[in-house]
């Protein structure tokens, strides 16, 4: 196959985008998912609220912001808030449709884990833990997860249980989801560097599209377990040159993330 | 202007002892860094830490050794990778027979809801938080609790009240009436819920700047025990409107703290080896300072009217 014109990081970037077309209010991670929310604003969801953990709901950033509480998500938003404020009045209300996460483990049903590495109290890497995630992942109506295939990653169990995905099925998801007054529906999408993972009625991770230039054997190749595939498997759509034109120009200029 | 202005030497020795908890809040900006280094210059001992996000100001603080525990909510450097000299002392392989820090943990709207409840005096507060997760088991004082008015069960956590906040601002009259602009984090929440409170500002204005915007203050001269003047005292952090971050220093940190002795070398030649904030930024120098600086966006004004 030849050179495909732009890196794994640039597709994933893109497909994280366009899964946030007919979206409105989003709560931007840090890292990849900035970048994704702020192509999906310039290209398919032009009215996407951005909304900051630090504080900011309606940020308009004149440039990447370098991490979650950047000056630039400030000058310009449409309010600054205290945090509490944040979790409780816009979070925990139900006022964010989409939350983006990203782990250090993932297992099939979407639970995340971005704490330890090993036991908790010896762990072999301490990951910086939950910040935002947990209260994301039970109050945002999706979750959007993007995160790197490999088998470390994509394990048959976590770690650590920082953020619940759909816990043991779809169905115990539900009743707990119910009970607990959860604002969350839980996960809807895992968008990796080979292809989009959507959730089946089961509840577990069913790879949809694969992006172009991946192949089905590096798919196994970096899941611990096996995966279930779609019948009507896809092609994921190769960035257009106007995307990858924002990204690398606009969004990403010097490549911090997307080389 | 005489009032509860003091210089950081004093007000850090007169108001952080060996023992207390101590929380320098101010997420991603505004984030005391003088004040968190003028604590490591006087050998401070036995603190516990609170920050949501420890950040780069907590790594060197625990690299100099004054804490024995740390209670937080995320453990990175924001936009780079981790805190390192901070791995060191919670992973077993580097620990080996040190003496590991105590850690405290929970999540963002955990650590936000614990100032809160210390601010408003309550025993606690409730949170939809924390389901079907792993972190009540790490940390057992994250506890169910039913609802009295139904079968509801939701999650609590205790009130956290610090012997000590530090809070960077952008500025405060001599009684300690401070203004904000910019990301608020959780400072007001975790003024209100210290005993004692040291605000560090950019500048020292008259009563009567505060007085022509009161909508802005976000901490009264009522619970503020001294007003540290220090400009750029925030760096590497940022100060909206002042300075920008210093994205640089953030991503020299990692491979300084990733080795321990680096880690020294960095506090004796940047922290012991300097008597405080004006010859930090001497030794940073003008180019650095001057490339920090952001152009301009004030806010419009708007009309308190006058009603006398």
């Amino acid at each position: 196959m030849s050179e495909p014109g732009f890196s794994k990081s640039e597709m994933m970037i893109v497909a994280a985008a366009r899964e946030l077309a007919g979206q409105h209010v989003c709560f931007v991670g840090v890292g990849l998912p900035n970048i994704a929310v702020n192509l999906a604003k310039r290209t398919v969801a032009p009215d996407l609220e951005l909304v900051y953990e630090a504080g900011v709901f309606g940020a308009r950033p004149a440039r990447l912001p370098l991490s979650i509480g950047d000056p630039t998500i400030v000058t310009g938003a449409t309010a600054v808030v205290s945090m509490f404020e944040l979790f409780a009045f816009y979070l925990q209300r139900g006022l964010i449709d989409v939350g983006f996460l990203g782990a250090a483990q993932i297992d099939r049903f979407g639970n995340l884990n971005s704490t330890v590495i090993g036991p908790y109290d010896a762990p072999k890497t301490r990951l910086p833990g939950s910040g935002g995630a947990c209260e994301i992942a039970i109050n945002a109506r999706n979750v959007f997860v993007i995160m790197r295939q490999s088998s470390r990653s994509f394990v048959e169990t976590i770690d650590f249980r920082t953020s619940p995905g759909n816990l043991g099925g779809a169905e115990q998801a539900e009743r707990i989801r119910r009970a607990g007054g959860w604002r969350g529906r839980g996960p809807s999408v895992v968008v990796t560097d080979l292809g989009i993972w959507h959730f089946d009625e089961t509840g577990e991770m069913r790879l949809d599209s694969l992006h172009p230039g991946a192949t089905l054997d590096e798919v196994r190749a970096t899941i611990a377990w096996v995966p279930k595939i779609s019948p009507d498997l896809g092609i994921t759509p190769a960035p257009s040159a106007e995307e990858l034109r924002l990204v690398r120009e606009e969004l990403d200029p010097e490549g911090v993330y997307t080389t | 202007m005489p009032g509860k202005v003091a210089s950081m030497r004093d007000a850090v020795a007169d108001l952080v002892r060996d023992g207390d908890t101590v929380a320098i809040e101010g997420f991603t900006h505004l984030i005391g860094f003088s004040a968190g280094h003028e604590i490591i210059r006087q050998r401070k001992r036995d603190l516990v830490l609170a920050r949501m996000t420890p950040d780069l100001i907590y790594d060197q603080m625990i690299a100099g050794g004054v804490a024995r525990k740390l209670i937080f909510s995320w453990l990175g450097n924001p936009g780079v990778g981790g805190l390192n000299a901070i791995r060191r002392r919670i992973e077993p392989a580097s620990v080996g027979e040190g003496t590991a820090l105590e850690i405290e943990e929970y999540s963002h709207f955990g650590m936000v809801s614990r100032y809160t409840a210390g601010a408003a005096n309550l025993p606690f507060m409730p949170l939809r938080s924390y389901f079907e997760t792993d972190l009540p088991k790490a940390n057992p004082l994250i506890r169910e609790i039913r609802s009295p008015y139904s079968d509801e069960v939701v999650y609590a956590v205790p009130p956290l009240n610090p012997d000590v906040t530090v809070i960077h601002a952008q500025r405060a009259d001599a009684n300690g009436d401070t203004q904000i602009w910019g990301l608020l984090g959780c400072q007001k929440e975790a003024a209100f819920a210290a005993d004692r409170v040291i605000v560090v500002v950019e500048e020292l204005v008259e009563e009567s700047v505060i007085r022509a915007d009161p909508n802005r203050t976000v901490i009264p001269g009522l619970i503020v025990d001294a007003v540290v003047v220090d400009p750029f005292g925030a760096h590497p952090s940022y100060v909206q409107g002042a300075y920008d971050r210093d994205n640089r220093f953030y991503l020299d940190w990692d491979p300084i703290s990733r080795d321990e002795v680096k880690t020294q070398a960095w506090l004796r030649d940047w922290v012991y080896g300097l008597d405080g904030r004006e010859a930090y930024v001497q030794k940073l120098g003008e180019e650095r300072v001057a490339s920090l600086r952001p152009g301009s966006a004030p806010s419009g004004p708007v009309d308190y009217g006058d009603y006398r």
